[in-house]
């Protein structure tokens, strides 16, 4: 029997056109526009002046706060401006315009570091690189990672969970990533572990990446301390309180964290940033997007630059078809629709789905008929039809104690509404209302 | 670069592509056996009837919506022809034809556009119609067709009595069951389908060739069903078992009457029907419990329409009381 969470989920047509697309190196662009508020938290501080002479690696913007990251950046050039960019948010956001430099050697490049396997670094040190390094969650939460790792002293783990379910349909950047730097994996699991002092990690895979899981399963036959568990194929299994109950049958309380039940839950692909940091001393300015769709003659798994525009990608895997009628950062479940191209690839864009005319838009929204099919698939256990009724009623005290505030967004509610009734769209509204009465009151 | 006419909505952008619609047509389909079976037993009354009830819903959900409400009218979504089907279902084939119509006018009218339309009903819209007829025109109501399996009739038999009629008035003249036992059909006969009542009550098995297409097709879950039959199985058996001479069998319970068409197609109305798999279960199992109370102590020989409708008005409660367990409410395992 395969594990999974009990309650709720979908199962979406899955689509993942690129799982057989192995890793491009996308070019290097001429220009990258490389945002400061690429995570959770403060937004970093610019630290470099317009016409400064920057290298690959070099700190542009200092960390703003505790919860807050450092960026570097992804390319040796000049500043041009210091510029605001429209971002995935749809709000402008302070940005860092460096034009390439195109004699530099350095940006061409593609080095190939040989695999580390002893770690060198204490503990203290492993989570200092972290944080140096500005490595935050690249499963999209982009919750930078050395907040994650300083444990207070009353807060004990004794699991890492590695998330490799990407239950996200289409987009096949963390199962690449799985299959080719398999053994980069495990050595950043190991550091991991170091710097949390246990010996348990569980890396949660659904079966739909069979490969993924054979691969590492080959290379942790010898590693008494990592397990590998396989995952019925159920969506939101990725998020992490879903991926907790499925692989350890811990429940996350209402309100709490993971910490909470003594997990820590990284994804695959910040694992293998935590790698290159670690053992190869280089800081997060690039990762693996997803490139696809439908329409698209050719989709691909791209090394990307962050600051990268979303246009050179999609030129890599040649026009935009003439049928598309929506971009969408991310996947389709949780994915932000883009207004143009000019959007960067952040710390977060995990891939990019172009939706044909067929499928872009939404249809008639009807009555609710009641058939509680909401009810049945949200993975929180809570009544979705109840909630967008009581959001548009702007009921918002009966809202909260029905526990609006633990929905997770996953969509699945409206992705099966028989009525297309949009459900999220009022839950998100009724949760923004909350918080905004909620900063009233303090 | 930048797309023409590009659309910016929230997440999600896909959707699973079930539609009200094909839920509805979906009960339509599940009804056609039951339908054939009723056609076959009772013959063109039968196709009468059912068009009849199933025009007139039409008429008066386009009529009232156009005329009076003066909104966008909704007779494609299925639900009113649903209506129409079920409310033929539970009328004998032999009714005057204006009753239908007056029966189809307050199931449409009355118990669904008053309240404001498709998902806004209370109470089932069929049965607040069969009901309204029944209280009305107890006679007509009551009066059932001989069945004439095969015979394809082109207009009514000689009348008879239920087997829920048969036993109910011999209980009540001291005959004994076992006594009655010559005069009711077998279990065998009740579950083919080959005996007097409503139209649509006939055979279990047609009803639950239907019931397993709507379980598979995902339109109803098993709790309503299994909670509702068994609930009225536990409450006759307990009878049965303490004088098996005063009290039928819990087996003849389910089978005869509107037992199996109840719970797989009409207290599994999406629109009347709990929201939660603890209020499901709840709401049939006191379902079954006041069916069996009407059945066993009360005036009328069946009560799954009265046991429906008594549930519907509790099932706004029952959502309130019985909601899904959050997650993470409660830790379930213990951190080691």
């Amino acid at each position: 029997m395969l594990k999974t969470f009990p309650k709720g989920g979908v199962h979406p047509p899955e689509n993942k056109i690129t799982a057989t697309k192995s890793i491009q190196r996308l070019p290097v662009p001429k220009t990258v526009h490389v945002p400061v508020a690429q995570h959770i938290g403060a937004p970093a501080q610019i630290i470099v002046e317009r016409k400064e002479k920057v290298v690959i690696g070099q700190v542009i913007a200092k960390s703003g706060g505790f919860v807050s990251s450092n960026i570097h950046s992804p390319v040796a050039g000049v500043v041009t401006k210091i510029d605001k960019i429209i971002d995935s948010s749809g709000y402008k956001k302070d940005c860092i315009v460096i034009r390439v430099d195109v004699k530099d050697e350095s940006n061409f490049v593609d080095e190939v570091f040989p695999i580390k396997h002893t770690i060198e670094q204490s503990s203290e040190e492993i989570v200092k690189i972290i944080a140096d390094y500005g490595i935050v969650g690249l499963g999209g939460a982009t919750f930078p990672l050395h907040v994650k790792l300083a444990l207070k002293p009353d807060q004990n783990i004794d699991c890492l969970l590695i998330n490799g379910v990407e239950c996200e349909p289409y987009l096949t950047a963390d199962h690449r990533l799985m299959l080719e730097k398999t053994e980069e994996i495990v050595i950043g699991i190991k550091i991991l572990l170091k710097a949390f002092g246990i010996h348990k990690a569980i890396i949660g895979i659904e079966n739909n990446k069979k490969d993924a899981i054979i691969a590492l399963q080959k290379i942790c036959k010898n590693e008494p301390d990592i397990q590998i568990a396989a995952l019925k194929v159920k969506y939101p299994q990725g998020g992490e309180k879903q991926l907790i109950r499925a692989i350890l049958g811990r429940e996350v309380p209402v309100g709490g964290l993971p910490l909470n039940v003594g997990v820590v839950v990284h994804n695959v692909g910040t694992v293998f940033a935590v790698y290159d940091a670690v053992q190869n001393n280089r800081p997060l300015t690039e990762r693996v997007v997803t490139v696809t769709g439908k329409s698209l003659e050719t989709s691909g798994n791209f090394w990307v630059k962050i600051g990268t525009p979303i246009s050179d990608l999609i030129a890599a895997v040649g026009a935009l078809p003439e049928d598309t009628r929506k971009i969408i950062n991310g996947g389709p479940m949780m994915g932000k629709a883009i207004k143009n191209t000019n959007i960067p690839v952040t710390k977060g864009t995990s891939g990019i789905l172009l939706i044909a005319e067929k499928e872009a838009s939404r249809k008639e929204v009807q009555n609710c008929i009641r058939c509680a099919t909401c009810v049945a698939v949200c993975p929180m256990g809570l009544e979705p039809n109840l909630l967008m009724s009581l959001t548009e009623k702007t009921m918002f005290e009966q809202a909260v104690s029905e526990d609006i505030m633990t929905c997770i967004e996953c969509g699945s509610c409206s992705y099966v509404c028989p009525s297309n009734r949009p459900i999220l769209d009022q839950i998100r509204l009724g949760k923004t209302v909350v918080k905004k009465l909620d900063l009233l009151k303090n | 670069m930048s797309i023409q006419k590009n659309i910016i909505s929230a997440s999600p952008h896909v959707h699973s592509g079930k539609a009200s619609k094909t839920v509805m047509y979906d009960v339509v389909i599940a009804l056609i056996p039951a339908f054939l079976v009723s056609m076959y037993v009772f013959g063109i009354p039968a196709l009468i009837t059912t068009s009849v009830a199933v025009i007139s819903c039409l008429f008066f959900e386009y009529g009232i919506q156009r005329f009076i409400m003066k909104t966008k009218t909704s007779i494609t979504d299925g639900s009113a022809l649903i209506t129409g089907l079920l409310l033929a279902f539970n009328l004998p084939s032999s009714i005057p034809l204006w009753m239908i119509v007056v029966g189809s006018l307050v199931a449409i009218g009355v118990a669904k556009l008053s309240f404001g339309g498709l998902g806004f009903n209370i109470f089932n819209p069929a049965i607040v119609g069969r009901v309204f007829l029944l209280v009305s025109f107890p006679v007509q109501m009551t009066s059932w067709p001989s069945a004439t399996p095969g015979a394809f009739p082109l207009s009514d038999a000689v009348s008879g009595a239920t087997p829920l009629g048969i036993v109910k008035e011999g209980l009540m003249y001291g005959e004994t069951m076992t006594a009655l036992a010559s005069k009711i059909p077998s279990n065998i006969d009740l579950f083919l389908g080959v005996t007097g009542g409503s139209l649509g009550e006939m055979s279990v098995l047609a009803l639950l060739l239907g019931g397993v297409y709507l379980l598979i097709r995902k339109v109803i879950s098993w709790h309503i069903p299994v909670a509702m039959l068994g609930s009225m199985a536990l409450f006759s058996g307990a009878f049965w078992l303490y004088d098996p001479t005063m009290y039928a069998s819990p087996m003849f319970h389910v089978l005869a009457g509107g037992a199996v068409l109840g719970a797989f197609f009409m207290a599994t109305d999406m629109v009347t029907s709990p929201m939660t798999t603890k209020a499901m279960l709840v709401f049939a199992a006191m379902i079954g419990i006041i069916t069996m109370v009407i059945r066993m102590f009360g005036v009328y020989p069946e009560g799954v329409s009265f046991a429906i409708l008594i549930m519907n008005a509790f099932v706004p409660l029952l959502n309130k009381m019985l909601k899904p367990k959050r997650f993470g409410a409660k830790i379930t395992a213990k951190f080691v």
